[in-house]
């Protein structure tokens, strides 16, 4: 057989991509697991929020409408995150785990048929920004501009947030509510606005991540529910807390999807199970997980 | 943050006031009555409905009220019960209870093979396997074209007869029998799930849930207790899938997505999952509520998601929780469930 060296890198290429877009949910995620210690059963639902707001921006006729939603889209989805979290979720710190999973269904449910309420049930299609519209081409290989763009931000936002969690006072108490939210509270530290800030960036993230997605898949209510499940895959296979392992995972996962779909067409999601579940199974705590929730 | 036994609800006995013998009898005698009561097929099919949910939320209670294992992978049963009853009634053999015990076995051997790897986790990691061995059934059944249908489902799933060949048969075409016919099969097996449950055997799994710990210094082997719950709740819950299938005459694979099993959760919250009976009071508020919401418009969904939430904020014990605590606490003044801890 003959080796299709453009058609791999295609299929590498795209992987990359979707693994970025996972990156962006994935990586809010396992903070949030790794410092409050909540599973968000509505991140997807901040992904899907995100990649609705871009295709409203996108109504405008004017070609600046991607960055506009690029910049405010994440900052509403955000601020929805602040109250979610300030209102609803911290009387619940001290109880159960059981109710704040409940609590993020609820909204889950909500979100979802907000959406539906709001833009209705048909499929929607937001355009590539003007600025990235075209395909790159080397000799026989060309590739659309717009993918390689994603490909780009997700390492950048990833050092972003590196920077972030490691240089920045913020990062500093994230890290240290994470170790030990009671002894940080003790020092006198203000406990709960670390965990409000630690839900908004990743509801920042996770909406980021839709818009980002929006223009290469289609826009649809729905889309949040599934997305959570891969998201939770990564997390899962990085380790819940391990904001590396997101990465690593997130990437395995776009490789296993877009490699994956030529040797078995729709059994592609088999491979990624068949890599999790002994993951679970074995290494409960992932790849890279070092904190025990 | 670990759920602990500081709870004020954990540590209330799974027999409220509602079990009694009273309130199981006028419930019972509802049930029986309803097909006179509401004189509307469409009614029927709704209360129909709300038994086989019934079910499916006690099943689900076994693990979650019970031992305390938060399982988000309980659609699984929904699914692979029904399935099965569709399978061997559709393409083997047309019979009813042929079916269903199809559908009780094949879950009870999933449930088992599953439960082997989910029961020595514990907390999220037990719900994120559930939730992963739910997600791996369902890409199977949304896949597997030539068996299940794929995403079409399977269509024109029968309602077989049922009574001794040559002797005389019952048909079940009709709502009222149909209705009849699954009031009796639940209400068995609710029975022997009430049975289990005040057994010495449902004693240690509260116990499991309170202290695991303690109850393995006891020398009561947890894990095992942990699967034989895993596998009783998985069983009955694929008794409710095989009544589900004849029920609707129609599956497909939404039935074992996960969102079907955050429905469950939720059924099993909004009545209570620290009562016996509290799971199918919430499996009939929710489908009741959906059906009502329905009418108006289309977004049940919000009305159902707010309500959790506030649910979730100001009644964490759910409904029939709530009223039964109430009414334990007037009858014997506040100290209900403290003898639970000696």
């Amino acid at each position: 057989m003959e080796l299709d060296v453009s058609f791999w890198l295609t299929q590498f290429l795209n992987g990359l991509a979707n693994a970025m877009v996972l990156f962006l949910i994935a990586s809010g995620l396992t903070i949030l697991l790794g410092v409050l210690g909540v599973l968000n059963l509505a991140h997807g639902s901040f992904y899907m929020l995100g990649a609705f707001l871009i295709f409203s921006s996108s109504i405008i006729k004017n070609p600046s409408w991607f960055w506009v939603g690029l910049l405010f889209a994440p900052l509403v989805v955000a601020g929805f995150g602040t109250i979610i979290e300030a209102f609803c979720l911290r009387p619940l710190y001290g109880r159960e785990r059981l109710y704040t999973l409940l609590l993020t269904y609820g909204f889950t449910l909500i979100l979802d048929d907000l959406v539906l309420l709001i833009w209705g049930r048909d499929y929607k299609s937001v355009p590539i920004p003007a600025l990235f519209e075209g395909r790159l081409t080397i000799g026989d290989f060309s590739y659309p501009v717009y993918f390689l763009f994603i490909i780009a931000v997700g390492p950048l936002l990833g050092v972003f947030l590196w920077f972030i969690l490691n240089r920045t006072n913020f990062g500093k108490l994230i890290r240290a509510a994470a170790t030990d939210s009671e002894m940080l509270d003790a020092l006198g530290v203000n406990v709960n606005r670390v965990f409000t800030g630690v839900f908004a960036l990743g509801a920042w993230l996770a909406s980021l991540g839709g818009i980002l997605a929006a223009p290469m898949r289609s826009v649809e209510p729905g889309m949040g529910v599934e997305i959570i499940i891969e998201s939770f895959i990564v997390v899962i296979i990085g380790g819940m807390g391990s904001y590396l392992g997101a990465f690593v995972g997130a990437v395995l996962i776009g490789m296993l999807k877009a490699f994956g779909i030529e040797i078995l067409e729709n059994f592609a999601m088999i491979f990624i199970y068949a890599l999790v579940l002994p993951i679970l199974i074995l290494r409960p705590r992932g790849l890279f997980g070092e904190t025990t929730i | 943050m670990e759920g602990s036994s500081s709870n004020k609800f954990s540590i209330r006995r799974l027999t409220g006031s509602v079990t009694n013998r009273f309130g199981v009898t006028a419930l019972l005698a509802l049930a029986v009555l309803a097909p006179f009561l509401v004189q509307n097929d469409y009614y029927i099919q709704l209360c129909t409905e709300i038994l086989i949910a019934s079910l499916l939320a006690i099943s689900l209670n076994f693990l979650i009220g019970y031992t305390g294992l938060v399982s988000l992978g309980h659609a699984v049963y929904l699914g692979v019960g029904a399935y099965a009853f569709a399978l061997l009634t559709k393409n083997v053999y047309p019979s009813m209870w042929a079916g269903l015990i199809a559908a009780g076995a094949s879950c009870a051997l999933l449930a088992w093979f599953m439960g082997v790897f989910c029961v020595r986790l514990a907390g999220l990691y037990f719900a994120m396997l559930t939730l992963a061995f739910s997600q791996v059934v369902y890409t199977v059944a949304y896949y597997w074209r030539d068996v299940t249908g794929g995403d079409d489902g399977m269509l024109g799933i029968p309602k077989p007869e049922i009574g001794i060949p040559g002797a005389f048969s019952i048909s079940l075409e009709s709502f009222t029998n149909f209705y009849y016919f699954v009031l009796i099969i639940v209400a068995a097996l609710i029975f022997l799930a009430w049975k289990i449950a005040n057994s010495p055997f449902g004693r240690v799994l509260q116990a499991i849930r309170e202290n695991p710990e303690r109850v393995e210094f006891i020398g009561l082997p947890v894990h095992r207790y942990k699967l034989y719950a895993f596998i009783i709740a998985g069983t009955l819950g694929g008794f409710a899938g095989g009544l589900y299938s004849t029920f609707q005459g129609y599956i497909s694979p939404d039935l074992l997505y996960w969102t079907q099993s955050g429905e469950i959760v939720l059924m099993t919250i909004l009545g209570g999952m620290y009562s016996f009976l509290g799971p199918a009071f919430g499996a009939g508020m929710l489908l009741f509520i959906r059906d009502t919401v329905l009418n108006f418009m289309e977004y049940w969904r919000i009305v159902v998601g707010g309500i959790l939430v506030l649910l979730v904020l100001f009644l964490p014990g759910g409904i029939l929780g709530f009223f039964e605590g109430w009414a334990s606490r007037l009858s014997i003044g506040g100290n209900d469930g403290d003898d639970a801890r000696s």
